[in-house]
């Protein structure tokens, strides 16, 4: 084992970054090499964002920043700066759980709940842009985020849920999902 | 599951981000690297998780302006390093869609939604992962690649650029900052295979070609991925295919010229063999597909 190298004095170690989370401002000191999800967890305590396997693969630290799907650990949170981030802290209101965390809870969604954040996240970003999106759509977007419990067809059903009664609710998407014969 | 400490600069200008690499990029501090060039952060940041890499300072470039977009003039395709994967996969400029079609088709296998929201083209090909869908394209279509250095721009060929696993030629102080497609394939498609979906593939292949009136190829380019520690070309299966009839027998025997001219590594994904049996299977398909462009006429 080598040892750390704990500072150099000719490199920035600690910046100074403005991120909004669920719309709230934050200011920041960060060591650089902290990722987002690091700093959503440890500094502003937002726990609903899990951490699996901080190498991108599992998919269960998904944020939104500026809209997108992210993996939190794969974005340094100094990269952050100035960008819109919402977890999945965001999604419920008042103690009341939104459309689609009830299809999750209604479908068999989750299991021991530990991906089910990112998935979350994930499907919110998609049903933002396509509110139709049908069962073939919703299957390859989740195919971005690891589950161990449950397989994936609780999921894939929870979204498909969510987005019936979305287009439901909405006449114009209900038209382009039945237009995917859906 | 964190990395080890660096310092982070993130500079304004590409000039500026070349003297930071060029600053720290001989310096090593015990198991330190020098200097990396963080674009996207989708290939670099979990082996900076991993402590596979160990930089002394990363130089965020995400911020350079001028460096993110397509465009089409006389004929060539100018895609700037801090593209994303999922602005190629969007992009709406009817030129790119005719001239190119085969970049917006490949971005769908580049990873998945949330990589493809991040992750940058310049970054992918700096990468130069053996399995990249856009460094098999870079070398498909010979593309060319533009360096930033301490004394200015250079041209790089795709050829030469790529030269082993996750290796290439851009010296430490140089900066990718666009890369160009003069070649305009007329039918190109790109088949792969992936144990999941969207995962780095085990094997990928594309190819271009280009029919005479009578519907006999008159120009043919294969180039394969995951076979070796870069991309390949496989001229012999190319020669295979000049002057024939478009067509699966033609095609058939190409792929199997192909394989047989590749010495593919083996590892848990998959045996030589399976490999070598893989990449036939792909050539094929991908020479299918190309053709299928052209529509039933072709």
């Amino acid at each position: 084992m080598t040892p750390d190298i704990t500072a150099f004095d000719d490199v920035p170690m600690s910046i100074t970054v403005t991120i909004t989370v669920n719309g709230e401002r934050h200011e920041l000191v960060l060591d650089p090499r902290r990722s987002l999800a690091d700093v959503l967890r440890r500094e502003l305590r937002l726990l609903g964002t899990h951490q699996g396997c901080e190498q991108g693969v599992c998919g269960a630290c998904t944020v939104l920043v500026d809209g997108d799907p992210v993996r939190g650990c794969l974005l340094l949170a100094v990269q952050a700066d100035g960008a819109r981030v919402e977890t999945v802290e965001s999604l419920g209101r008042d103690g009341e759980l939104d459309e689609l965390q009830r299809a999750f809870t209604e479908n068999h969604g989750l299991q021991c709940g530990f991906c089910t954040p990112g998935f979350l996240m994930l499907a919110t970003a998609l049903l933002r842009d396509e509110p139709g999106a049908d069962r073939e759509r919703i299957t390859e977007c989740v195919s971005a985020n690891l589950c161990r419990c449950t397989g994936y067809k609780g999921i894939v059903d929870s979204i498909d849920s969510a987005a019936r009664s979305a287009a439901r609710s909405t006449p114009r998407s209900a038209a382009r999902s039945a237009s995917h014969g859906r | 599951m964190k990395p080890a400490k660096f310092g982070y600069f993130r500079p304004e200008t590409a000039e500026e981000a070349v003297a930071l690499l060029g600053a720290h990029a001989g310096a090593q501090d015990g198991a330190q690297d020098g200097a990396r060039v963080l674009a996207g952060g989708q290939s670099l940041v979990p082996l900076l998780n991993r402590r596979l890499v160990r930089p002394r300072a990363l130089v965020d470039v995400t911020r350079l302006p001028g460096l993110r977009g397509l465009a089409v003039t006389e004929d060539t395709l100018r895609i700037g390093a801090l593209t994303r994967h999922a602005d190629i996969e969007t992009v709406t400029d009817p030129a790119v869609h005719t001239g190119f079609p085969i970049l917006p088709e490949s971005a769908r296998w580049v990873a998945f939604p949330p990589i493809r929201s991040r992750g940058t083209f310049g970054g992918s090909i700096a990468h130069a992962d053996p399995c990249s869908e856009w460094c098999l394209l870079a070398v498909l279509l010979d593309a060319q690649l533009i360096a930033l250095g301490p004394a200015g721009t250079r041209v790089l060929d795709a050829a030469g650029f790529f030269t082993g696993r996750h290796r290439t030629a851009l010296a430490p102080d140089e900066l990718l900052v666009e890369v160009r497609f003069a070649h305009r394939p007329v039918l190109a498609a790109l088949a792969e295979y992936s144990i999941r979906q969207r995962d780095y593939a085990v094997v990928a292949a594309a190819a271009a070609i280009r029919l005479d009136r009578w519907g006999a190829i008159a120009e043919a380019r294969i180039a394969l991925g995951g076979v070796a520690d870069r991309p390949v070309r496989v001229p012999n299966a190319e020669k295979a295919l000049l002057g024939a009839v478009a067509g699966a027998e033609a095609f058939e025997f190409a792929a199997r010229v192909a394989a047989e001219d590749l010495e593919p590594p083996a590892d848990v994904h998959g045996s030589a063999e399976y490999r070598r049996e893989l990449a036939s299977t792909l050539v094929a398909r991908a020479l299918r597909q190309a053709q299928a462009k052209g529509g039933p006429q072709a």
